[in-house]
């Protein structure tokens, strides 16, 4: 995203995307609500990742964000979508802001073990509470949206569809607008050098907890599409997983670009929806083959496919890839 | 009182095995800064492995002793034999990316893992039940305990304490622990860290593989077997501290108490309850309760 796109041709293009969705077959719709949601999450942890830090646990906050919702939803009838995307959003930064501070000293393999701990502990909770259903979670109804409920269930996941694709696409503007700020940059030494960005008068922890207070948001807005797109919940979207799966998406995608998260979750679930459909015994195999290969030919990512062609023949240094933060430092 | 003895022997008898998994763990992290998800694979495989020895000697009407060392050879074998592949058909390409970037090329070697088994031993449970009665029954302070379990607590003590022999007294741990506190040193010594990285690698699916199969004739053998275990050995590794022998041998025993007393008291908390030792372990001491602190490299 170094050749800027103006804010204003993004949101065209969000706009662009959700009204193609009526054209969609239906399968592809709530493959694409599953993928944009995905997406979410994953730049969330992108946005983490660009501070060096690479979170193993975004499914505490993802669990956070849908039973938070889930639990509104039921107790006060509330089935208003971009409502339930608000809770979501609140659930996952409120517990992010709680979390973020205690954990922004840690950093590399110990942040990740650190958060995974964390979602690990929720999942345990969670199971253990019998109030919240236990290991089989619970059931919420179908959401609404100002106030209008959706009969014909081509509509219905339409509507999920429109929502999610307006929501996440909003949330890759906010983010790359943040990419290019002051703020973003600042991010990004932090990743090269906490001490020498401490020795400039910026305190390298609160841009981290930010930057993952961000994430938190993300995801807990995130679990709440999920929640809406199963209208079930259990604690598996807790477990490391869950949260392996969004890094996933992240490494998949690299972090040269926003537009790249989008289309890594969305080949993710393609792959996964067609090796379901003809590969159904082996469909992790082919997962976990698909990640190594993009590991090993496009350690930056998807998005490499197309940044690099942009900048070829100019001089112009590369970012490094998302969570390269090289063996020697 | 004999309730207190009851949740002590138990978590020892827990300890024990998690020991052997975490072992091997901590050592592949130590010399190749890899925290390998894919272990509880290793574990997993070695189980499979040992049951499916232990089921072909019983058909053939040999008795389970023979079952026993048949199923210990043949995952000794598999097991080394699929570290190495690993390491030199895979992992080697991975070298010098952040250790992040390791993780999920281990996550995705986890993934393909699952399949495998499933596809080879199918994903109905599996059972090898044979060497469990070897030892017999023991009466130890009027409680009632399968021999073959409190066996398993003399057998992880010195596995464990030949680890320990064999990195701090001899010349070949010598090297290993060369290799695990400075890598480029050591190779400017002329260590070929290429072979330590092999055989470390091989060791550790060694350790996992192994462990599997002496707890192979406790549990039945399903899908989701390898996801469990990976999951307590991390825990088990980050309480002690990533790469340290000690480490893992206080973290094995802490967990395996906590699982052994809130399966008494708590059952539903288990999980919980490990994971919080965990996060508890992390608040105070990032590093664990026995790594070393090492200079930061700017």
């Amino acid at each position: 995203m170094r050749k800027d796109l103006h804010p204003l041709v993004m949101v065209g293009l969000v706009a662009g995307v959700t009204l193609f969705g009526r054209v969609l077959p239906t399968w592809t719709l709530s493959l694409a609500t599953i993928a944009a949601s995905n997406a979410l999450i994953a730049l969330g942890i992108v946005v983490l990742a660009r501070t060096g830090n690479v979170s193993f646990g975004q499914g505490l906050f993802f669990a956070a964000g849908g039973y938070g919702v889930a639990l509104i939803a039921n107790a006060w009838g509330l089935t208003d979508a971009v409502a339930q995307v608000i809770i979501g959003a609140v659930c996952g930064g409120l517990l992010g802001l709680v979390i973020g501070p205690l954990i922004a000293r840690y950093s590399g393999i110990f942040f990740g073990m650190l958060t995974l701990a964390l979602s690990m502990v929720f999942y345990g909770a969670l199971v253990k509470s019998t109030a919240l259903g236990g290991s089989d979670g619970f059931n919420v109804g179908r959401p609404s949206l100002f106030g209008m409920t959706f009969t014909d269930t081509r509509e219905a996941d339409f509507m999920l569809y429109a929502v999610s694709i307006i929501v996440t696409g909003l949330a890759g503007i906010v983010a790359t607008v943040l990419f290019r700020s002051e703020f973003g940059l600042t991010s990004l030494a932090v990743r090269e050098n906490n001490l020498r960005v401490e020795y400039l008068g910026i305190s390298a922890n609160r841009v981290i907890t930010i930057n993952f207070v961000i994430a938190a948001i993300f995801a807990g807005a995130s679990g709440a599409f999920a929640l809406m797109a199963q209208r079930h919940i259990d604690p598996q979207f807790a477990y490391w997983t869950t949260s392996g799966e969004f890094v996933f998406v992240a490494v998949l995608a690299g972090n040269q670009s926003v537009a790249a998260v989008f289309v890594a979750s969305m080949a993710l679930e393609l792959v996964r929806s067609f090796s379901n459909l003809y590969l159904p015994n082996t469909w992790q195999m082919v997962l976990g083959i698909f990640l190594l290969g993009i590991i090993l030919f496009l350690p930056r990512g998807i998005g490499s496919l197309w940044i690099r062609r942009l900048h070829r023949g100019k001089d112009f240094p590369t970012t490094e890839p998302v969570v390269a933060k090289g063996i020697a430092q | 009182m004999n309730f207190f003895l009851t949740i002590v022997l138990d978590g020892l008898i827990q300890a024990s095995w998690l020991f052997i998994v975490a072992l091997g763990l901590t050592l592949v992290f130590g010399v190749l800064k890899i925290l390998n998800i894919a272990h509880g694979s290793f574990y997993a495989l070695g189980a499979y492995v040992a049951a499916t020895a232990v089921t072909m000697v019983a058909a053939r009407g040999l008795p389970p002793a023979v079952g026993f060392v048949a199923m210990l050879l043949s995952v000794a074998l598999i097991a080394s034999a699929v570290g190495l592949l690993l390491e030199r058909g895979l992992l080697k390409l991975f070298y010098g990316r952040d250790e992040v970037v390791l993780l999920l090329v281990t996550y995705a070697v986890f993934l393909i893992l699952e399949d495998v088994t499933k596809l080879i031993w199918g994903v109905n449970p599996i059972y090898a039940t044979q060497p469990y009665e070897l030892f017999g029954n023991l009466e130890f302070a009027g409680l009632y305990y399968v021999g073959y379990d409190l066996v398993l607590i003399p057998i992880s003590a010195a596995i464990g304490f030949s680890i320990w022999f064999g990195l701090n007294r001899t010349v070949m741990g010598k090297i290993v622990l060369a290799v695990i506190h400075n890598e480029e040193m050591s190779v400017s010594m002329g260590v070929r860290v290429n072979r330590v990285y092999a055989i470390a690698f091989a060791f550790g699916v060694l350790l996992a593989s192994l462990a599997g199969a002496l707890t192979a004739p406790k549990i039945s053998m399903q899908p989701g077997l390898s996801s469990d275990v990976i999951i307590l050995s991390f825990a088990i590794v980050v309480i002690g501290g990533l790469g340290s022998v000690e480490g893992a041998a206080v973290g094995a025993v802490l967990v395996g108490l906590a699982r052994a007393a809130s399966v008494h008291l708590l059952p539903q908390a288990e999980l919980f309850m490990i994971y919080l030792i965990m996060a508890a372990v992390l608040m105070f001491r990032p590093e664990g309760l026995f790594r070393r602190e090492t200079a930061r490299r700017i």
